[in-house]
């Protein structure tokens, strides 16, 4: 039987060894087979001067508009500050449903908040919402349970919290 | 199950409406938009939203217009309104006009879930309160006054009327009619019905007890007050009062009651500080108060105080058509509360029931069908678990027309209708009789 595809593209550098854990875990996750690609794109364009952030909104819809045979989801790897015109940040979005979805390293470095750099928290952190905005791609809303990965979380504390895995509700509701 | 908040975002931005849209969906809420007020307006006529998240600067009607507009439709909306340019003067302006809050844009995801979570707080307790208020009004339906007959649904009427007024009101009836229940009745009808309903009979305390029991007491004001306690009066506050047999009152409590009635101020007893209550009252007597201001025993302007609106409670033996669902009422309430099989009452038992007289009135059925159902075998009411000795039977003939009446009809039905033979024996002629039948519009049964 052939496994549904996700697609993980990365734009700007990130370490292979990051790319790979995460695309494990997805694949662990939502039992599928995982494409890690290269993006090469201008990011200039995304840029809101004004803000000095890049636009979630646009790129999203750049995601969105890619294709990749035989990939069901897609999911765009950045390493910028990424917003949306109402919110000051955000750490991804994707389409509820949809087939598409961001996320952004930026914000989960510990050296950000002014702490010592930790590798392993920035790729729990990392993981922890690519699963989470693929699980928005498969229809999840935010869950309620404060061990799923569907949690809502608007700081990386919030983030470090919650577990890498979806609650066996939101796996029920995805047929897993 | 909580139900699903919905959430209808205004902005004349496509790209604040996006975002705002997919971080709600994300969230679960349902979600709509609209990219002027107008377009908002014309959405909120058909369909309901919990959350009206509306930008303050948007072409043709502005977010504030809007809020007042959807303020003196629906009041309770929770309306947040954001804006690009915050200035003090906006921000006051909106809450005044009833906004639930006011957020500068661009916003931190924090600061917005946390709006939002508080928001639909609010909601959800609104609903709960909705649903408990309905609870309460279920609770507080008076079911138990029973009767189709005219008499009790004229009463019935009086009392849902006189309940949306804030009047006095004074009712009488003969022991056992149930007058504190009507008093319920009218508290859980009127606008009062959730705050207390306080019953007081009057005819039970001493003087000096009615007092402190009405007033309340502080610490020390007579032997044995230990504590400062509150009287029925500040109890009442905000609901009614009940005074039962309020005819027994001295007349120095008279005096007092009118007083109170008068200001809604007292003092407790052995205190000094004046205690207001908004308290509506109602009296119940047996007793005939006019005759008792005729007589010099119940002040008269304490009468004309209470004396608003006077509902009179019929005696049982002038609504014997509602005893049959009075005996199904009290039937199905004393299975229940004895834990027994639904029990049921045979014709000649009901029509015994039916003749009898009830100086205790609804009391007294109440007491029978107790007894009955604790006597009887479980299944049926017969005759053998009526105490019909100790029971005054009711000749249903209270005036002498009726009296009449009923034995003219015996004696017609005994003769068959002839109306020679009947005439004869009742030594009138057939013209007196002919004349008497049409009178009483008298038939035969088969007819």
């Amino acid at each position: 039987m052939n496994l549904p595809n996700i697609t993980l593209i990365s734009f700007g550098y990130f370490e292979k060894e990051l790319l790979e854990n995460t695309a494990e875990a997805v694949k662990n996750e939502f039992r599928c087979s995982v494409n890690i690609k290269e993006g090469h794109i201008d990011l200039s364009e995304f840029y809101d001067q004004a803000r000095r952030q890049y636009n979630g909104n646009n790129l999203l819809k750049m995601i969105d508009a890619m294709s990749f045979p035989g990939s069901v989801k897609t999911l765009g790897l950045f390493n910028v500050d990424l917003f949306i015109p109402i919110l000051t940040f955000i750490f991804g979005q994707a389409f509820l449903g949809g087939r598409s979805g961001i996320v952004s390293l930026y914000r989960f470095n510990n050296e950000r908040y002014g702490m010592t750099g930790d590798n392993q928290f920035l790729q729990d952190r990392f993981k922890k919402e690519v699963i989470h905005e693929l699980g928005h791609t498969f229809g999840l809303i935010h869950c309620h349970n404060t061990d799923c990965v569907m949690r809502s979380s608007n700081y990386v504390e919030d983030i470090d919290q919650k577990n890498q895995q979806l609650c066996p509700n939101c796996k029920a509701q995805i047929g897993m | 199950m909580a139900r699903k908040i919905s959430i209808l975002i205004v902005d004349d931005e496509e790209s604040v409406r996006d975002s705002l849209y997919n971080w709600f969906l994300e969230d679960g809420f349902r979600v709509e938009s609209a990219e002027n007020a107008k377009k908002a307006l014309t959405i909120l006529e058909s369909d309901q939203f919990d959350i009206i998240l509306a930008d303050i600067k948007m072409p043709g009607m502005d977010g504030l217009e809007m809020l007042r507009r959807i303020k003196s439709l629906k009041p309770d909306a929770i309306v947040i309104v954001m804006t690009a340019f915050a200035t003090v003067d906006t921000a006051v302006k909106a809450l005044k006009d009833g906004a639930y809050d006011y957020v500068t844009k661009p916003f931190d995801p924090d600061d917005l879930t946390h709006l939002i979570r508080n928001a639909t707080k609010q909601i959800s307790l609104a609903d709960e309160n909705e649903t408990l208020k309905k609870k309460v009004v279920s609770l507080e339906n008076v079911e138990d006054l029973i009767g189709a007959s005219d008499a009790m649904k004229n009463m019935l009427g009086e009392v849902e009327s006189v309940a949306q007024t804030n009047s006095s009101v004074i009712i009488t009836g003969e022991s056992g009619t149930g007058k504190e229940l009507v008093a319920r009745a009218i508290h859980a009808n009127s606008p009062r019905k959730f705050f207390p309903f306080v019953s007081v009979h009057c005819g039970a305390l001493t003087e000096s007890l009615l007092e402190s029991e009405l007033f309340g007491h502080e610490k020390g004001a007579f032997t044995g007050a230990m504590y400062n306690r509150k009287g029925r009066f500040e109890m009442a506050d905000n609901g009614s009062i009940f005074l039962d047999e309020i005819a027994t009152i001295s007349t120095k409590m008279q005096i007092e009651l009118l007083r109170v009635l008068e200001s809604k101020t007292f003092m407790r007893v052995g205190g000094n500080k004046e205690i207001s209550s908004d308290f509506r009252v109602i009296c119940a007597t047996n007793k005939d108060l006019k005759s008792m201001v005729e007589k010099g025993t119940f002040r008269e302007d304490l009468f004309y105080r209470l004396n608003v609106v006077n509902i009179q409670i019929p005696p049982l033996r002038d609504r014997i058509s509602d005893i049959p669902l009075l005996v199904d009422y009290f039937i199905k309430k004393y299975c229940t509360s004895m834990n027994k099989p639904p029990a049921s009452i045979d014709a000649t038992a009901l029509k015994r029931l039916q003749e009898f007289n009830y100086p205790g009135n609804i009391r007294e059925l109440e007491n029978i069908i107790e007894r009955a159902i604790v006597v009887g075998d479980g299944k049926k009411i017969t005759l053998k678990d009526l105490p019909l000795e100790k029971t005054i039977v009711n000749n249903s003939t209270e005036s002498l027309d009726d009296f009449e009446k009923t034995f003219i009809l015996q004696i017609l039905n005994k003769y068959s209708w002839n109306i020679s033979r009947a005439a004869k024996a009742l030594k009138v002629d057939r013209v007196t009789l002919y004349n008497k039948i049409k009178k009483y519009e008298l038939k035969p049964a088969d007819q």
